[in-house]
């Protein structure tokens, strides 16, 4: 049975779709400062890939906040259960029709897969970006009279890994916006994002629900 | 509680861009007005020259000039037998040889080669008179200081020809010396602009339109703009002059650097600020050289020598600039140039007369200019170029120094002779250097900054001019990582490769999905 479920709420969509628009932003002009075309004219370029990095890294900080306050970091530890039945679905289910191997929940939204993929992203890709980009705008040249630990030779090494890093993002999001047709319906995941809620096939959904707002209750008491 | 959550995250991220844009600077037009009304004040004579009985008189020599102005101003005299204009040399330290004795008397360069026995066609560009040998020249006598070449604000005063530095006989002297002053952008042009034989052979960014340029042209000297002289940023205390070239001068030293006026932060964007730690002011701000009239690019000698009719010939071109000279070999010219870019920390090396050249396969750099990305001192600068094909003797090894300037034939000098052979052996011999009878001409280079010719703001080199995979202006400096210009092949390929299987991934496994719901709502 189908419930209408309040799955993704404010902030969280508010983050995810500012994240969005950051990511894509800065892959824009991100790539026109490595070379790959051009744009926005090499130097606003630079100009709006630093702003729009800089609102990126304090959504980051709101973002991390939330997680930690409302428990929601939880959603991304691995587990091994129903991964290979994920990975079957993926390569062979989906063409069947069959039905989705891993409930979603409020409280486990994601499946095996998406866990893993998001961890990766979490704790990998993105302190990698940020890292490797506040290098990139606040390294010195060595120069004479300061201290020599603090300065950066070359370039070259900050700027391969945020070259990398950027490259797997621009993949995730190729990726991403084709799983997100993916859901029990095509668009029924954009739905969800959009508006907070998904008809899940999960009746005890809003028990859940509840469940949660309850914890979070205890939380802020 | 939640309501607010969203709402403050927003006032954050428009407080974080407000902060962004609010907190960039404005005060490049304030630094640079306060730079315009220091230059802006009108140089005032204090004196008025022509009221002093001292000059009103017939001077029947040069020399007297001079000692009517050292009767008056003691002392200066001494000053200017301790600068470079007078001694034609200084003491240099030279990286790997240590202090040498270096200057117009004894450099090798790849235009008219060397002075020495030359004299009394160079030293027209001597501040003295009467330098027919520049070894036995008495550089004591300080009645043969040439004053009035520096300071004449009549402007008619000129040096003759070939006559050792003396001046131009007609002149009125008189006239001229009751008409001195501050040094004027045509009293230095008159030597600076025609080194090498003609308007801008050698520098490129210095060459007669300086004389009264447009503010196109130099943004500085313009006389539509702040008509700025060129003593304004060579200052000189002492009649010692800030700056010099590195065609003579190897150490970092007594340099004149756009920093002085302008700081080395002087843009309101700090990332334009901090490539000013390895990019030279000049490397963006003189986008194009020779904007006016051609400078010489290449010289070839060993064209030299040809005779028509028994009669040496010239062949111009459209410009009229010299294409082929029979004393001098052919020449290519070019104008509104980007310049070559090097590394630069200020000090160069040279090749001085009895240099052996080992290898004569890749062309022999007269001045080489040091640094390196690595190098703390360095900055990027803008340099001309100057290629040439100079005669060699190939069997000691050696550059040749020929005799270039006789007053009549049959003294040797390939101006009258043109004879290579005979002008080697004389030349070779007034500067105490073996000469093995056999003449090659190997490939040369001269590294020249580019200093002059500063464009305006809006006219500087664009971020991807150098920033760019194709035609960087920087492409051949390779020793460091530019955004843009540089990437590593292996991160490029695996990056583009995962972007493209993500890509037919999604196509391959939505096209399934799509023939598969096709099939099943047929079935269903």
């Amino acid at each position: 049975m189908k419930t209408k479920v309040y799955i993704y709420r404010s902030f969280e969509r508010f983050w995810h779709w500012m994240q969005a628009l950051c990511i894509f932003f800065l892959a824009a002009t991100g790539f026109e400062i490595h070379g790959s075309f051009t744009f926005f004219g090499y130097q606003n370029a630079v100009k709006y890939h630093n702003v729009a990095a800089y609102t990126f890294i304090v959504l980051i900080v709101f973002a991390i906040f939330w997680h930690f306050t409302t428990g929601e970091w939880r959603q991304y530890l691995p587990t091994t259960k129903n991964l290979r039945a994920q990975i079957n679905f993926y390569l062979i289910g989906i063409f069947q029709n069959a039905p989705h191997p891993t409930k979603k929940t409020v409280l486990s939204k994601l499946n095996p897969l998406q866990k893993l993929t998001y961890l990766g992203l979490k704790i990998l890709v993105i302190p990698t970006m940020v890292i490797s980009g506040l290098l990139y705008m606040f390294y010195r040249y060595p120069q004479k009279g300061t201290i020599e630990g603090l300065n950066i030779g070359s370039i070259e090494v900050i700027a391969l890994f945020h070259t990398a890093a950027a490259f797997l993002l621009v993949a995730f999001i190729i990726v991403h916006l084709y799983l997100m047709t993916t859901g029990s319906t095509i668009t029924s995941n954009l739905k969800a994002m959009i508006t907070g809620y998904e008809e899940l096939e999960d009746a005890h959904g809003d028990h859940d629900n509840k469940k949660l707002k309850n914890d979070k209750k205890e939380v802020e008491a | 509680m939640k309501k607010i959550v969203i709402p403050l995250v927003l006032i954050a991220l428009v407080i974080i861009s407000a902060i962004s844009f609010l907190t960039s600077k404005n005060t490049e037009e304030t630094k640079l007005t306060a730079l315009k009304e220091q230059f802006d004040k009108k140089n005032v004579q204090h004196v008025d020259h022509s009221k002093f009985t001292e000059l009103q008189k017939k001077f029947t020599s040069p020399q007297q000039v001079t000692e009517a102005c050292i009767g008056c101003h003691n002392g200066r005299a001494q000053e200017i037998m301790q600068s470079n204009h007078w001694n034609w040399e200084s003491a240099e330290y030279v990286k790997g040889r240590g202090i040498v004795y270096l200057g117009k008397r004894n450099a090798i360069n790849n235009f008219c080669i060397g002075t020495e026995g030359n004299e009394m066609s160079c030293a027209k560009c001597h501040v003295g008179y009467g330098m027919s040998n520049s070894k036995t020249f008495n550089y004591k006598d300080e009645s043969n200081i040439d004053c009035l070449v520096c300071h004449d604000n009549s402007e008619t005063y000129a040096k003759a020809q070939e006559k050792g530095g003396a001046p131009d006989p007609s002149l009125d002297l008189a006239n001229i010396a009751q008409h001195v002053g501050k040094p004027k952008r045509s009293n230095c042009g008159v030597c600076h602009f025609f080194g090498g034989g003609g308007n801008n052979v050698k520098h490129g960014d210095l060459e007669k339109s300086m004389f009264e340029p447009a503010k196109s042209v130099d943004v500085h000297m313009g006389t539509d703009g702040m008509n700025m002289q060129c003593v304004d940023c060579h200052k000189t205390e002492n009649h010692m002059i800030s700056g010099k070239m590195y065609s003579l001068s190897s150490m970092n030293r007594n340099r004149a650097l756009c920093e002085d006026c302008h700081t080395e932060s002087p843009h309101d964007d700090a990332i334009l600020n901090k490539h000013t730690l390895k990019v030279a002011c000049q490397t963006c701000h003189i986008p194009i050289y020779a904007k006016v009239n051609a400078t010489k690019l290449a010289w070839d000698w060993s064209t030299a020598g040809k005779l028509k009719n028994g009669e040496p010939f010239e062949v111009d071109d459209a410009e009229g600039n010299h294409t082929y000279l029979s004393i001098k070999g052919n020449f290519t010219w070019g104008k509104n140039l980007k310049p070559d870019y090097v590394w630069f920390n200020g000090t160069a090396g040279h090749y001085l007369l009895g240099d052996q050249v080992a290898d004569t396969t890749k062309p022999l750099v007269l001045n080489p200019l040091y640094g390196s990305y690595n190098d703390v001192d360095s900055k990027i600068i803008p340099v001309k170029i100057h290629r040439a094909r100079q005669p060699f003797d190939p069997v000691n090894k050696i550059l040749i120094q020929p005799k270039l300037y006789a007053e009549k034939k049959g003294e040797g000098a390939l101006w009258k002779d043109f004879n290579w052979e005979t002008a080697s052996e004389v030349g070779m011999k007034d500067v105490n250097l073996p000469f093995s009878g056999k003449i090659s001409f190997i490939r040369t280079e001269m590294y020249w900054p580019i200093n002059h010719m500063v464009s305006s703001k809006e006219n500087t080199v664009k971020c991807n001019e150098c920033h760019t995979r194709n035609n960087s202006r920087l492409a051949g400096l390779n020793d460091f990582y530019m955004p843009a210009r540089d990437y590593s092949p292996f991160i490029e390929t695996a990056g583009k490769l995962v972007l493209l299987l993500s890509f037919l991934l999604v196509l391959i496994h939505g096209g399934f999905r799509f023939f598969s719901s096709h099939k099943m709502k047929k079935k269903g």
